[in-house]
């Protein structure tokens, strides 16, 4: 991306719409005018009626328009980065991570640590992960990093703890085996991209 | 024969148009790298001959293409490092290495110091152009430590190299891959050198030279360390630990007297515990070679200490009232002047039976040879010699390094060697075509100095009384052999034709009995040779020979004959053109040699450090007092190549150090390594503190760590030296005080990743007939031992270790190495 056009926020179609907000008054006799009309006009009790009118449909009519957190949230956009899962290969169930430790590195807030060892069937395992999100920054950079989408950014954002460390383990941050089929896939940060087959060159693997 | 880079031997090149200059008869890739200029290079290792698997160093030479690795610098050589078609070579090479090269470096032990993976981006490959069918390929652990991953292999034989050239065992080799043929059309299609290359890469694999599937070989470790990719990796290690998360700590090998360069590499043990644990040795593979118990004996750190002062008070009153303190050699120089310091202060007496007899055999050497210190060293052997002798040195056991320069001596050198040991070692004869292996008689020592005095000596500089004795031992015997003559005959033979009797020369071969004398050498007959054949090898091991070496091991210095034997030593250095290089027995021997007074023996109330005691300071955590094992702290020691070398603690200790107990009791600087400006000079120590001490290799291989010892060299007379005593000859059931490879004291036993177990070591026929267990009887004591076969031992004699001190297996051989025992089947 060139830095004109990253400079240009003016992406996508606008929709916005100019309210007619009127003139604004500049003599001393339109100033007064404005303020004698906007007083006997009884906009107060519209917006009194309004507030009523409200209060009375949430009461008797259940008709709510608040979100009412906790007990609701509204979605969130898939490119926002909140608490980290980790995701499993749909197919086998297994755990994605390979262990290649590239979160851990790139990580500047240092706060992924983990331990694998060689397993009975000649694979990397990894034993422990941990992250601290007392530490973590929420930039992103090991969902980006990762080879194999295993970790990425969850929508769960309610990150408040009792203490400033506060750590979860590979199985809190992992999809429960039997909600395999509710597991989602990440299209945020690090995802592939849209045209990725595009950008792939073909190599003479004829086996 | 230190080379002195005169400017004789240095000649100029051209390498991309600039000037440098270069060691004559270096190959082109040494002198690039010697000055900076990268060529790049897989297959060749620094001190090994170059096995032209990669092919990726093409150079340009004078206009015509050749291999840096294995070309040589001419004079006003103008090389070429890039053209098109060398870079065009090189792209395919590469491409070539990665075609079916699995995919995992996100799982791979090596990724992040991957040659492969570097020179794949350094040559841009981003692109594939050849294929083939893939073969399976398993992995396989070779032994306790070697794991092998045939997958990942790119047969650069580096690995092969380094066990046949250096360490000498020969493990492994290349074997039949068994994968398809090349396709016909890429010979015409792509670089000559990247097809030749592929066409052998395709058709090998690495495998045990033996067949087994195990190496049985010394596990040293150092295959898996030269190894570019991940294919060879120490068992322990595979995946625990990505390279980039390791901090590296510069250090000295610990348990061995050779002083090889190490890194500890660290990390934090776990999640949950974070403290620094190291996770395996790496060294400077160009420059260095390892040993096993240099590259597995790592973690023998102290884990129990904290500062208990109760023990502290106690360990100060115990040293107060002291009479003795006993220790070994597994000490740095600083504590060792500390003890030395507690000598002269509070006179207390210093009993090391480590070190004892090599001490008394250096100021014997002194005194008859005028040198303060030997006058080589293992590097310049390497460097320059072409024919090694070694006596009294179980070298497999005793001294890798000394191994392994014998060893390279034969294989880079086309050197030759003679090997005196009275234990047989199916090894040694392997390492050159022109070795001699003499297993003589335990006590036979001297004999095998004056052999050397024969063989070597200009006979003009040597003493009357010695050529006549050496000539005692020639017998000129008469021998009637059988001969072929060829005689004419003359014979009257009837003419048929004529019916005339003609005379008609005819030649015949007739056998007649002829008298020669025959000069056979007494000394080769008494060391076990041959005389009658040892002539004609000998013949052949001088043709060429231009530097002779000999090394010296720790049989001589426990010899009740030691006195004769440094006079016989000294007598070689000034009749013969040899250069003289000995094994400190263990660790840091040198150090404590030259800084400490030692004692003869212990009396009344004993303080051991790290050997037994009334009472015990010990690294090993099951002393009385705590202290630092040689991981945790910082100092230098001495090795063997007469350098004094820095070391660094690469795991957290948190108790005391001797360095405390030395400032409660007659006061001491602040740190341990305070100590380290006071070495003493006229030892031959620098007044250098030890944060200035440099710690690392030049680009053209120059050891630059620490400082040399200075040396000096007072003019002598020719020392008298005594005839070999035979009388002193060992018979019957014999013990020798030697360890398995890989162990040298309590802290490498310590190490889990060493296995070598506290046994009777016995060549395979002699453990057959001992059984599985013996009571090895010694006339002041016994200990019983299981027998372990050793298919690397030849002959009768039984290896009895000293690696465990609690033990007290110097005590059972007092001032000898070898004593007849009885060996009780229990
Ligand atoms: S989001 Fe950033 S700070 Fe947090 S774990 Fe990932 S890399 Fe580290
Ligand atoms: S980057 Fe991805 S695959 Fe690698 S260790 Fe982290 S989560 Fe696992
Ligand atoms: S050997 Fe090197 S290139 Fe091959 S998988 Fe391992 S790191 Fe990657
Ligand atoms: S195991 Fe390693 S060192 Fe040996 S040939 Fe294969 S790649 Fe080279
Ligand atoms: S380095 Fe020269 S051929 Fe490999």
């Amino acid at each position: 991306m060139s830095l004109e056009q990253f400079k240009n926020r003016n992406v996508g179609v606008q929709s916005y719409k100019t309210l007619d907000v009127g003139t604004t008054p500049e003599t001393g006799m339109e100033k007064f005018t404005q303020v004698v009309k906007r007083s006997v006009k009884g906009e107060l009790f519209v917006g009194l009626w309004v507030v009523m009118k409200r209060m009375l449909q949430a009461l008797f009519q259940n008709d709510m328009h608040t979100v009412k957190y906790p007990f609701e949230k509204l979605p969130i956009s898939p490119r926002y980065r909140a608490i980290h899962e980790m995701l499993r290969l749909l197919e086998s169930g297994h755990y994605r991570c390979i262990g290649c430790g590239l979160c851990e590195k790139i990580c500047i807030s240092n706060c992924i640590a983990m331990e694998t060892r060689y397993d009975e069937n000649q694979r990397k395992e990894v034993t422990e992960y941990t992250i601290n999100f007392g530490r973590c920054i929420f930039c992103g950079y090991c969902a980006e990093v990762c080879p194999e989408l295993a970790i990425v950014h969850g929508p769960r954002y309610e990150n408040a703890s009792e203490q400033r460390a506060s750590f979860s383990l590979f199985e809190d941050m992992l999809t429960p085996i039997d909600k395999l089929n509710l597991q989602q896939e990440y299209d945020g940060f690090g995802a592939v991209s849209p045209n990725a087959d595009n950008n792939i060159k073909q190599t003479p693997l004829a086996y | 024969m230190s080379e002195v880079q005169t400017v004789d031997n240095m000649i100029s090149i051209t390498i991309d148009g600039t000037e440098f200059k270069a060691k004559e008869g270096e190959y082109i890739l040494n002198a690039a790298r010697a000055n900076d200029i990268f060529i790049p290079a897989i297959c060749y290792l620094t001190r090994c001959s170059p096995t032209l698997a990669c092919r990726i160093c093409l150079v340009e030479a004078d206009g015509k293409q050749v291999y840096a690795c294995n070309a040589k610098v001419k004079e006003g050589m103008e090389i070429t490092v890039d053209t098109p078609n060398i870079l065009e070579e090189r792209r395919a090479i590469m491409e070539v290495y990665d075609v079916n090269h699995p995919l995992q470096c996100g799982v791979c032990d090596k990724s992040g110091e991957c040659e492969l993976q570097n020179y794949t981006l350094e040559l841009g490959v981003d692109s594939q152009s050849y294929m083939i069918p893939d073969t399976k390929r398993e992995t396989t652990n070779w032994s306790s430590v070697l794991h092998y991953d045939a997958g990942l292999c790119i047969v650069c034989e580096r690995c092969t190299t380094v066990c046949k050239d250096m360490i000498g065992d020969s493990a492994i080799t290349t074997v039949k891959r068994g994968g398809a043929e090349l396709d016909k059309s890429y010979k015409d299609s792509m670089p000559k050198d990247a097809y030749s290359m592929w066409n052998k890469l395709q058709k090998s694999v690495i495998a045990p030279s033996n067949g087994t599937g195990e190496t049985n070989c010394s596990d040293c470790g150092e295959c898996a360390a030269v190894c570019p990719v991940g294919a060879l990796v120490s068992r322990d290690f595979v995946y625990t630990s990505n390279a980039w998360d390791l901090k590296r700590v510069p250090a000295v090998a610990a348990h061995s007297s050779d002083g090889a360069q190490i890194y500890y590499e660290v990390k934090p043990t776990s999640i949950e515990d974070r403290t620094e644990k190291i996770y395996r040795v790496t060294n400077e593979w160009n420059y260095v070679s390892l040993d096993g118990s240099a590259r597995f004996a790592y973690d023998f750190q102290n884990t129990t200490a904290s500062k208990d002062e109760v023990a502290f008070d106690s360990a100060v009153e115990a040293l107060k009232k002291a009479e003795t303190i006993r220790f070994n050699s597994m000490i740095t120089n600083e504590e060792a002047l500390m003890l030395q310091t507690l000598k002269e202060k509070m006179g207390v007496k210093l009993y090391n039976p480590e070190v004892k007899a090599f001490q008394t055999f250096l100021n014997y050497y002194e005194a008859a040879s005028g040198n303060s210190l030997w006058t080589t060293d293992t590097d310049t052997i390497m460097k320059n010699s072409d024919f090694v002798i070694a006596i009294g040195c179980a070298l497999r056991n005793d001294a890798p390094a000394m191994k392994y320069a014998f060893n390279n001596v034969q294989k880079l050198n086309k050197g030759a060697g003679l090997y005196f040991h009275p234990v047989g070692d199916t090894l040694i004869p392997t390492f050159g075509k022109t070795v001699e292996v003499f297993n003589h008689k335990v006590g036979l020592e001297e004999a095998a100095l004056y052999l050397v005095l024969d063989l070597f000596a200009d006979k003009e500089k040597l003493p009357e009384d010695v050529k006549s004795y050496i000539d005692s031992f020639k017998k000129s015997e008469t021998k009637t052999i059988k001969e072929k003559e060829v005689k004419t005959v003359k014979e009257m033979v009837l003419n048929e034709e004529t019916g005339e009797e003609e005379e008609v020369s005819k030649k015949v071969t007739e056998m007649v009995d002829k008298e020669i004398t025959v000069v056979t050498n007494g000394l080769v007959d008494l060391l076990g040779g041959d005389a009658s054949k040892f002539d004609a090898a000998f013949e052949k091991m001088m043709k060429k020979k231009e530097s002779f070496s000999m090394m010296l091991g720790e049989d001589l210095y426990y010899h009740n004959k030691a006195e004769n034997i440094a006079k016989l030593v000294a007598l070689v250095e000034a009749t013969c053109d040899i250069d003289v290089v000995m094994t400190p027995p263990k660790s840091n021997a040198l150090g404590v040699a030259l800084l400490c007074e030692l004692d003869e023996a212990q009396s009344g109330y004993t303080v051991g450090y790290n050997e037994n005691g009334d009472f015990k300071l010990s690294a090993l955590g099951t002393g009385d007092l705590d202290m630092p094992a040689m991981n945790q702290q910082e100092g230098t020691l001495t090795s063997m190549n007469k350098r004094v070398l820095p070391t660094n603690a690469a795991v957290e200790y948190n108790g005391y150090e001797l360095n405390d107990l030395m400032k409660a009791l007659v006061g001491a600087p602040e740190l341990t390594i305070d100590w380290t400006e006071q070495l003493p000079t006229d030892r031959g120590f620098k007044a250098i503190a030890f944060d200035d001490l440099p710690n690392s290799f030049e680009n053209d291989g120059t050891d630059n760590r620490g400082y040399r010892l200075e040396t000096s060299n007072v003019e002598t007379e020719l020392p008298e030296v005594e005839k070999c005593d035979e009388d002193a000859v060992l018979d019957g059931e014999i013990a020798y005080r030697c360890n398995p490879a890989r162990q040298f004291n309590d802290f490498t036993d310590k190490s889990h990743e060493i296995f070598e177990t506290f046994s009777l070591y016995a060549s395979t026929a002699k453990a057959e007939s001992l059984g599985d267990k013996v009571e090895v009887v010694f006339d002041n004591g016994s200990i019983t031992l299981d027998v372990v076969a050793d298919e690397k031992i030849t002959g009768d004699i039984v290896k009895v270790p000293d690696f465990k001190a609690a033990e007290g297996v110097y005590d059972l051989f007092g001032a000898s190495r070898y004593k007849t025992v009885t060996l009780r089947k229990v």
